[in-house]
């Protein structure tokens, strides 16, 4: 794999995901108790032997910057390639802002790499991938592009919604014969995971290609308008796959990792997923602590009633709190008798005591960044 | 190299035979400690948290999992471009070389790397205790004492004092004798074994102390009593907070489960005084819908369907359906099957307990006749083991690392 290099693009839709990317990009969403969306293409990369990437940034990523750094934490500080932050560059040419833009206003990145292929992909679909078969199917085929796809077949797609999903469909070879963004009503079952595997020279000659002809968007103008003049086709990918696009899918996806086969896939399959380490204490038990089904970070201290739950680094719960079918990011504190159900809290949240909060399965109530009740 | 004000110096070459089977294959400091720490973390993180960017770490005994441990010290934020950690093991000289033979000798081999750095004082730290302790307000007291030594003393309950060296005081605070393990203790002030000197001095004795053939080489027994035959202006400066020698398998278990109150002595989550370590890459803990967990404290990879009361586990540590841990330490990787029974003991990295075992049985009757710790209470349980199913492990036996276990001990 030291012939492919990573791109990892930031240009995702977010419209759904309301207060939880007010302040932050989709990437750095929080995610399974104390990792952010992008900790997972991140670790896949890097486990599967990539070591030059460049995250081509977008709107406001000051905390995504704050959680990479220097990319220690992935092992991407290095001396040769490593980890590259492409910015977004406003007030461009054409006065339009897109992912192919900014693609091309860091083409000498590109260019400038040495790995011949690049593995391009977003944050929001994730899983525990290895990408180095993706890398052999692509050189067996002699392919220009191949695009990893996940196929729920007839019956493997229960709770899997498909909204505002990219869907593709495959001939006997894998060949891709169609793609569809945001259907309403989707064709098949075989949904891109929007992440594909390039040819370096050829995605250069594309990008600057598509834009001159005003084109803007990689997947719809580079890809699409180009299927079936290239060598396009699909590598379907076996095991769990998450896609975070909205709020009930955060909240269910979140939920899915209180099944143990999917703790135990999507943690360890193939590599450990890595995140900036905060130093926490390992989680604590008080005398009077009930904790049923639940995820519990680093840091937590419990005292209280936690069911159904996922518990990020440093929550704290008081006695007599309870936790129920919620989700409560870093540093948030469920004060004495409160009661939280069918709630995100997301970062720095106190519910004071005995204030009770109830939302619904399909419409948890999302309570803002640093918000007291 | 710049000067520095103190340059710290960790005494971790000690082997710890009191804690057993634990210190088979690591030197003490790298013994892990309180659900994800090993016990060198806590003079480390001190250091960081002191403002303390220097540190010397001296490593002799088993050193291969404490140097991969420390690497280049980030995980204290100790990889300074100047300063930083420094591993120190014994080399050899172009006219041989030798071991280092006593604390005082281990610094005295290092001499050139502390005159690198020129300090004004040296810090004397070892890798034996846990605590949470300001060292530059100890070094803040050092210079306004104008003293050449300042030794950190902690009270101790008065029938426990002829266990420690034991400092006798003037109202003061400056040091008029020091008395190793006294009969009848005159003061219940007992050295923590951390030392300020200043560094022109301590050089000074050190030297002399080398060439002297009848010296043990040691700062308790040598350097410190000819320093105050000398008169040298010695002070003992009083730490207060929690402090503990883990010394012996019985401390060791002791000052984990002291961890566990609803409000321990010692706060692993003060923010502002946080201690650090290496951490593993493991996701958050699953608790499963039957388990019950009260007053332990439990670390990230964990899956527990079980029952854990009263103890510490580890990373990466599964507790299977209807198994009961109680007051137990439980190492990572471990593996605790259905219905198996484990009090009051140290079970091993990566060893398997498999289903309906029980280990320490409370039942002392059946005590195993362990000479390694001897009516401690505690079961000592290896690495790496495999206990078959419904074995019965009694209490205070001790099993060594490896191997499968396929009938009562």
């Amino acid at each position: 794999m030291k012939n492919v290099m990573g791109i990892i693009n930031l240009h995702e839709n977010d419209d759904m995901l309301r207060e939880m990317t007010r302040y932050r990009p989709l990437a750095a969403i929080p995610f399974a108790g104390r990792y952010r969306l992008i900790d997972f293409v991140l670790s896949n990369m890097i486990n599967s032997g990539i070591s030059n990437v460049g995250v081509l940034a977008k709107g406001n990523y000051r905390s995504l910057m704050d959680h990479l750094r220097s990319g220690k934490e992935w092992d991407l500080a290095r001396k040769r390639d490593g980890l590259f932050i492409l910015p977004s560059v406003n007030g461009s040419l054409i006065g339009e802002h897109s992912d192919l833009h900014d693609l091309h206003n860091n083409l000498d990145y590109l260019k400038s790499s040495r790995q011949p292929y690049v593995l391009m992909s977003g944050s929001h679909i994730l899983g525990n991938l290895d990408y180095r078969p993706v890398y052999e199917a692509h050189l067996a085929k002699k392919a220009d592009v191949t695009l990893l796809y996940k196929d729920y077949g007839l019956t493997g797609r229960q709770g899997i919604s498909f909204e505002h999903a990219t869907m593709i469909e495959v001939d006997d070879d894998d060949r891709v014969v169609d793609i569809e963004i945001c259907p309403v009503r989707p064709k098949g079952n075989k949904m891109s995971l929007e992440m594909f595997l390039i040819d370096r020279r050829l995605l250069i000659d594309l990008v600057d290609s598509c834009l001159s002809r005003g084109g803007s968007s990689v997947a719809r103008d580079c890809l699409m308008k180009n299927l079936e003049s290239l060598r396009f086709f699909g590598y379907s990918i076996p095991g769990y796959v998450a896609r975070i696009h909205s709020v009930e899918s955060y909240f269910r996806r979140s939920m899915d990792l209180l099944n143990p086969e999917i703790w135990q896939e999507l943690f360890f399959e193939n590599g450990a997923i890595y995140t900036k380490v905060k130093d926490e204490a390992p989680a604590k038990y008080q005398h009077n602590a009930d904790v049923r089904n639940s995820m519990v970070a680093n840091g937590c201290v419990i005292s209280g009633n936690v069911e159904n739950s996922i518990l990020f680094r440093g929550v704290k719960v008081h006695p007599d709190a309870r936790v129920v079918n919620s989700i409560v990011m870093q540093k948030g504190e469920i004060s004495a008798g409160a009661v939280v159900e069918n709630v995100i809290c997301d970062k720095d949240v106190r519910i004071m005591a005995g204030k009770k909060l109830r939302g619904e399965v399909n419409h948890p109530i999302i309570i803002e960044k640093g918000t007291v009740i | 190299m710049g000067k520095k004000q103190c340059v710290a110096m960790l005494l971790a070459g000690g082997q710890g035979t009191r804690l057993g089977l634990l210190t088979k294959r690591v030197a003490k400091p790298a013994v892990p400690f309180g659900g994800k720490y090993r016990i060198i973390d806590f003079p480390l993180s001190n250091c960081f948290n002191s403002g303390i960017d220097t540190v010397g770490v001296l490593t002799q005994y088993q050193p291969l999992v404490l140097h991969s441990y420390i690497g280049i010290g980030s995980a204290w934020d100790l990889d300074r471009r100047d300063g930083g950690v420094y591993v120190l093991p014994p080399y050899v000289r172009e006219k041989g070389g030798e071991w280092y033979k006593g604390t005082a000798d281990a610094i005295y081999q290092n001499i050139n790397f502390i005159n690198m750095y020129n300090p004004d004082y040296v810090l004397i730290l070892s890798g034996d205790h846990i605590y949470q302790m300001d060292y530059s307000m100890m070094i803040d007291y050092h210079a306004a004492q104008k003293a050449e030594a300042t030794i950190a003393v902690i009270e101790v309950p008065w029938e426990e004092a002829s266990r420690f060296g034991i400092m006798n005081t003037a109202a003061n605070n400056r040091i008029e004798e020091f008395e190793e393990k006294p009969k009848n203790p005159r003061s219940n002030l007992a050295s923590m074994g951390i030392y300020v000197f200043n560094w022109p001095l301590l050089r000074k004795y050190l030297e002399e102390d080398a060439a002297d053939a009848d010296s043990d080489n040691d700062f308790g027994k040598n350097i410190i009593p000819k320093m105050l035959d000398a008169d040298q202006r010695m002070y003992a400066y009083r730490f207060r907070g929690y402090w503990k020698d883990v010394g012996t398998v019985e401390s060791y278990w002791e000052a984990n489960m002291d961890l566990l109150a609803d409000r321990p002595e010692l706060d692993l989550y003060d923010s502002a005084w946080k201690i650090y370590s290496v951490s593993p890459a493991q996701p958050p803990q699953y608790v499963g819908p039957e388990a019950q967990i009260a007053c332990s404290m439990i670390s990230e990879g964990c899956q527990i369907f079980g029952q854990v009361e009263n103890s510490v586990l580890f990373p990466g540590v599964y507790v299977g359906p209807g198994a009961r841990i109680k007051d137990s330490i439980i190492m990572p990787s471990a593996r605790i099957e259905s219905e198996a029974m484990i009090t009051r003991a140290i079970i091993g990295r990566k060893t398997v307990v498999e289903s309906g075992t029980g280990i320490g049985h409370t039942d002392t009757e059946t005590e195993h006749q362990s000479p390694v710790n001897w009516f401690s209470g505690i079961t000592l349980i290896g690495e790496n083991l495999v206990i078959n199913s419904d074995t019965k492990v009694k209490r205070n036996a001790v099993l060594s690392d490896g191997g499968v276990i396929s009938s009562g001990v």
